[in-house]
Order: C-alpha cells, then sequence, then structure tokens
C-alpha cells in the first residue's frame, strides 16, 4: 500500500472517531506546547541574564578577597579580608593592560531622609565607578576625585532608593542620615533594571569609598576591586599582571595559594550560560514527560483501534495485504496522530510562549522561542509517535488471518 | 489447477492434538464447479482456508496453478492471494464505512503492478451490477449487494480460482439465489469456481459435490441433475430486490 492511500486511510479511521482522536492529539498537542514554551522562557532567562552581566560592566575583571577556609569549610569570596585601598591604586598605576580600577566596599545600612527611611546597600566607591560599572546618573552628578579625596560627605543614590526616600520630590541637594551621619545627595543613577537576581542596582546608595570606610563602617579593607581592561583581547592579560602584582605585594610565596579571586567577565558569562542551560533542560525535561505522557495516550488509543478493526484486518490480510503493510498502516496512523498533534502543539506552544512574554515581560519572564526548539518539540512529537506507535502495530501485524476474520 | 496430496492439518489445543484433516487428496480441473459439504467439525472450512492460502497444512502438498504453496511463508502466501485467488464470505467482509468503489479497489492497492485501479473498480462493480452503487457504504447496502461488492472485489485481480465461503449463508432465498447466478456465469466464463455450503439446494449448482466427514473425503460425484440459477431465478416470483 503506498503512502498516499495509507495517510487517507488514517484520516478516515480517525476522522470516524473524531473526539477520539481529538482527545489523544491534546496530549501530544499539550506536550509539545509546553516543551516550546519552557524552551523558550529557558531561553528567555538566558537571554536576560545575558544581558544583565554585559550591564555589570565592560571587559571586567572583579578581585576579591580570598575564601577563609577552616578545615573543610570554605567560607565565600572576600570572607577573607586581604584587598586595600593601596592595592586597587597600585593596580592602576602598575598594571599597563588595566585601563580603569574601582575599588568598592558593600554595607547594608539604614538611611533617613526627615521622617523616612529605607534599609539598603551603601557602597563605598571611587570616581571612575560608573565608567567601570556602567553606571549613567540621570539627576545632578556623580563625586569627583576630590570628593573621595577628601572624604566628602556626598551621595548619590540608586532610582528605587530615590522613590522610597523621596517620594515625588527632587532628592538633589538633600540631606540623608547613614548611621547618624548627614550626607547631601548630589546626584541620582539612571535606571539599570535589577541585575545579578539578588542585588538591586537601583537601590543603592553610593559614598565616596574613604568616607565609607574612615567615617562610617571603619574598615580597612575593600570588598572588591573592578578593574577593567583596554580591551576584551587585554582581559586575559591583565588578569595575569594583577595576579602578579596582588602576590608580590601581599608577600605570597612561591607554590602558595593567592588569598584573592579574579573574576572574569568572560567567565562569570560562561557560567551563567551553564546556569541557563541546565536551568532549560530542567524545564524541557520536565514538559517532555508531558509528551511521553501524550504518547501514551496514542498507544492506548491505537491498541483499542486495532482491537476494533481485526475483522479489517483479517480482511486486508485475505485479500493480500503483508504483515508488514498492515503494520505500516497502523504506525501511520499513529503517526498522523503524534505529527497533526505536534503541528497544533507548535502554535499553541509559541502563542503560549508569546502570551507569557507579554503578560511577564515585565517581572523577568521574558521568552524567545527559536527555529531550533519547535523543530525538536515537533521531532520528538514524530518519535514519540513512532515509538508508541509501533507495539499497536506490530500487534496488528501479528493476528492471525483467520482468527481476525473470525473476530466478531 | 488445484492439487492435493495426502493433506494433513493437526491444531494444538494445548496438550490435544486436534486432526482436523486426515490425508486429503483431491485435484479440481481449471473451470470446474464444485461444492464441498460436510457438517461442522467435518474439516471442510479448515480445507478452505488452506485453499485459500490462509493456513498452511501440517504436512502434505498442495499444488495451486502449477505452483507448490505448501512451503510459502507469509509474504508469498499474501501475494498468492492477492494475485490468484478471489475470498466470497459468508459475512461478505466490507469494510465499515468505506464506499463500494473504495472496497473492490482494495486487494489492488497490495499490489504494486496494478494500475487504472478506478477505472477497474468500476468496471467490476458494473459487472455485478452495481454500477449506479459506486459511493455507497456497507450500511447503505443490502445483504445481497454487499455480496455482489464483495464478488466485485474478489474478481478485479482477475484471480485463477475464486473460492466462496458459504456464499450464501446470510441471505434470503432470492439472493442466495441471484449470488449463486453469479457464481454459474463466473464458471461459464471460465473460472474455476469452489464453494463450501451445508444447504444440498446451493450445492446442486455445481457440476460436482465433494462431501467431507472427520477430516476424510467420504464421497466425491459429480451432479446429476444441476440446477441453473438464471433459470430458477426467471421462475420465482418477482419481489423488491432493494
Amino acid at each position: 500500500m503506498n503512502l498516499r492511500e495509507s495517510i487517507s486511510v488514517a484520516f478516515e479511521g480517525l476522522a470516524a472517531n473524531k473526539m477520539r482522536a481529538a482527545l489523544t492529539m491534546l496530549g501530544v498537542i499539550i506536550g509539545v506546547a509546553a516543551v516550546i514554551a519552557m524552551l523558550a522562557i529557558g531561553q528567555g532567562a538566558r537571554e536576560r541574564m545575558m544581558a544583565q552581566i554585559q550591564q555589570m560592566g565592560t571587559n571586567l575583571l572583579m578581585v576579591f578577597s580570598g575564601q577563609t577556609r577552616r578545615g573543610a569549610v570554605m567560607g565565600g569570596f572576600g570572607s577573607m579580608e586581604s584587598l586595600t585601598l593601596d592595592d586597587a591604586e597600585a593596580i592602576a598605576e602598575k598594571c599597563p593592560s588595566v585601563a580603569k580600577v574601582a575599588p568598592e566596599t558593600r554595607n547594608g545600612a539604614q538611611v533617613k531622609y526627615k521622617n523616612r527611611n529605607t534599609s539598603t546597600n551603601i557602597i563605598g566607591v571611587t570616581a571612575d565607578y560608573p565608567d567601570v560599572r556602567n553606571y549613567r546618573v540621570q539627576n545632578g552628578r556623580f563625586f569627583t576625585e576630590r570628593d573621595v579625596r577628601s572624604s566628602r560627605k556626598v551621595a548619590v543614590i540608586g532610582p528605587t532608593t530615590a522613590a522610597n526616600l523621596f517620594g515625588e520630590v527632587s532628592p538633589v541637594g538633600k540631606t540623608i542620615t547613614i548611621k547618624g551621619i548627614r550626607f547631601e545627595v548630589v546626584g541620582v543613577t539612571a535606571v539599570k533594571g535589577a541585575t545579578g537576581g539578588f542585588m538591586d542596582s537601583d537601590d543603592q546608595v553610593f559614598i565616596p569609598i574613604s568616607t565609607a570606610m574612615r567615617r562610617v563602617f571603619g574598615l580597612q579593607y575593600v570588598r572588591m576591586i573592578g578593574a577593567q581592561a583596554k580591551s576584551l583581547e587585554l582581559m586575559d592579560r591583565a588578569n595575569n599582571e594583577i595576579t602578579d602584582l596582588l602576590r608580590k605585594r601581599h608577600h605570597i610565596a612561591e607554590g602558595a595559594d593567592d588569598d584573592f579571586v579574579i573574576r572574569n567577565q568572560a567567565e562569570i558569562i560562561e557560567m551563567a550560560g551553564e546556569t541557563a542551560r541546565i536551568f532549560t533542560i530542567l524545564l524541557a525535561g520536565i514538559a517532555s514527560v508531558s509528551l511521553l505522557v501524550g504518547g501514551i495516550g496514542i498507544m492506548n488509543i491505537m491498541l483499542v483501534s486495532v482491537t476494533e478493526r481485526t475483522r479489517e484486518i483479517g480482511i486486508r490480510m485475505a485479500v493480500g495485504a503483508r504483515r508488514r503493510d498492515i503494520q505500516w498502516q497502523f504506525l501511520v496512523e499513529a503517526l498522523v496522530m503524534s505529527l497533526t498533534g505536534g503541528l497544533i502543539g507548535v502554535l499553541v506552544g509559541v502563542a503560549e510562549s508569546w502570551i507569557i512574554g507579554k503578560i511577564g515581560g515585565n517581572s523577568g519572564w521574558n521568552t524567545s522561542v527559536s527555529a531550533g526548539s519547535v523543530i525538536l518539540s515537533f521531532c520528538f512529537a514524530a518519535v514519540v509517535g513512532v515509538f508508541f506507535g509501533f507495539y499497536p502495530a506490530r500487534t496488528a501485524s501479528s493476528l492471525d488471518p483467520i482468527e481476525a476474520l473470525r473476530y466478531e | 489447477m488445484i492439487r492435493l496430496v495426502n493433506l494433513h492439518k493437526t491444531y494444538r489445543m494445548g496438550d490435544i492434538a486436534v486432526h482436523a484433516l486426515k490425508g486429503v487428496s483431491l485435484e479440481v480441473e481449471a473451470g470446474e464447479f464444485v461444492a464441498i459439504m460436510g457438517p461442522s467439525g467435518s474439516g471442510k472450512s479448515t480445507l478452505m482456508n488452506i485453499l485459500g492460502c490462509l493456513d498452511r497444512p501440517s504436512e502434505g502438498s498442495y499444488m495451486l496453478d502449477g505452483r507448490e504453496v505448501a512451503g510459502l511463508d507469509d509474504d508469498q502466501l499474501a501475494e498468492i492471494r492477492n494475485r490468484k485467488i478471489g475470498f466470497v464470505f459468508q459475512t461478505f467482509n466490507l469494510i465499515p464505512r468505506r464506499p463500494a468503489l473504495r472496497q473492490v479497489m482494495l486487494p489492488l492497492l497490495y499490489n504494486p503492478e496494478a494500475s487504472d485501479l478506478e477505472s477497474k473498480a468500476r468496471a467490476a462493480l458494473e459487472r455485478v451490477g452495481l454500477g449506479d452503487r459506486l459511493d455507497h457504504k456497507p450500511n447503505e447496502l443490502s445483504g445481497g449487494q454487499q455480496q455482489r461488492v464483495a464478488i466485485a472485489r474478489a474478481l478485479i485481480s482477475d484471480p485463477v480460482i475464486i473460492l466462496g465461503d458459504e456464499p450464501t449463508g446470510n441471505l434470503d432465498s432470492r439472493n442466495s439465489e441471484e449470488i449463486i447466478a453469479m457464481f454459474q456465469d463466473l464458471h461459464a466464463e471460465g473460472k474455476t469456481v469452489v464453494i463450501v455450503t451445508h444447504e444440498e439446494e446451493i450445492a446442486r449448482h455445481a457440476q460436482r459435490i465433494i462431501r467431507f466427514r472427520d477430516g476424510h473425503i467420504v464421497s466425491d460425484e459429480p451432479v446429476r441433475d444441476r440446477l441453473y440459477a438464471r433459470e430458477l431465478l426467471a421462475s420465482m416470483p418477482a419481489e423488491e430486490d432493494q
């Protein structure tokens, strides 16, 4: 029997039981749509993550204090205190591949304005910080090198913080209090969007690092030094220069471990990409379970169909159908169901992803449907059809023609 | 046309072996019209299944149209059923919800060498007098019409032998006569026809009656006062046929 006849027979069979075929296909439709939507969500999350990492800065190397180690227990990055402001200055001066350096401290504190207050991160930075970390000032100005040198009590606040403290009032020129010390607000940063998931780059207060260390928090060490390489190509070299310099400055013996950690932006992108990939695989894996269940539905209904049409199988065999003709016929029927379901599922999945992106786009649920995910899930539906159609088709083809003809 | 030599068929039912055929030898010449009779369990259905290549003998030789078919595999048997045998069943065995034209076409769909499927199917239906029922589905046809569709299907591949397994068993007397008339017409055109029946009346339309009992042939005689369906039909009171 040729393919055209097989397909037309398959459609006849499905048309004879429209409700049944529709319900069976629904399983595949939901499965395929779920796989596409989950892949779209995963891909969307990945793209958003990448964009956020790019926002962190350009050609950025981040030098953290090393990890403390007590026996087998490792502290987090920066849990050991080893980096100083002098280290930052030395990097700026002695590493030829480094363009700019931005050391920072970070402490949580309550900030007050009149009768309002908010808890936020107080970040001590230098004047180069906005350049290195891609911040823009929307209102007023960022503080200058002179502000930093003379440890002035000026602050630049994030837009969220501004809204929390001042509401509609313009914060520039107003005075806020951090840990009982009065600061003049000189600027408000532009909206950046949440980065990194757990840090809100719009809800921060920047003050000169000298002020933060000496006057507010009493720190000897900085939390992190951001270093901007002169170009993407120079990132590795900058990394080596910083390592050599810091080892020398910290008097680390040959063969001993570094007391600092350098994170390269490229590395972070890679790590985040890996995380997003695992996340995507996990989501798609869960979704594909529903596609498998859809496949079981096909198998179930095909087995029913084989039983119902036992006599037809007998007739076909009596007029000369070979076993493989019968097997082919039922396999095609299962495939027609899974592919039709797959096709509808693709449409539903794309629509669903679009809707999720529309509704959830503002709250971080970006979606991105790729041609690859559509092809993948459609092929998966086809494989499911063949896999779950095979056994019923095999059952049909192995019937005894005489028994089948007598079947009531 | 058909030559059976010492044919045995044994079924296993659990531990019990059932001997359905116990050494049947038989020859049917080309162009003969043979009726096989016998009570149920006599082996006549088993013989029919073997003649129709739906089943294989346990032992013995079956030559059909000069070819030994006893040792062929499933695919080869399917090809013989497709090209050399036209089967007509008691229960018509049409596929539900298919129009007559596509019922009749069915054997050709399994023959890759076949061409002009539709025109052949139309010709076969016209030959059995159903040229105006091409698009009717089985549930829109009377029993007699359904059986005529089945005969058209059996004829379409131009088989060397037509087998009827109680072809009139589900029909009233007038429709039975119509169908048996069709078999006689085919025989008159030179086809070899073998039918199984338990009705003496029907069997007497053949040239030769072979009687079975307990897996043996008990008699094999020519029919003396043969019945001719066309004559009987002419003498029957006309009644609405459809």
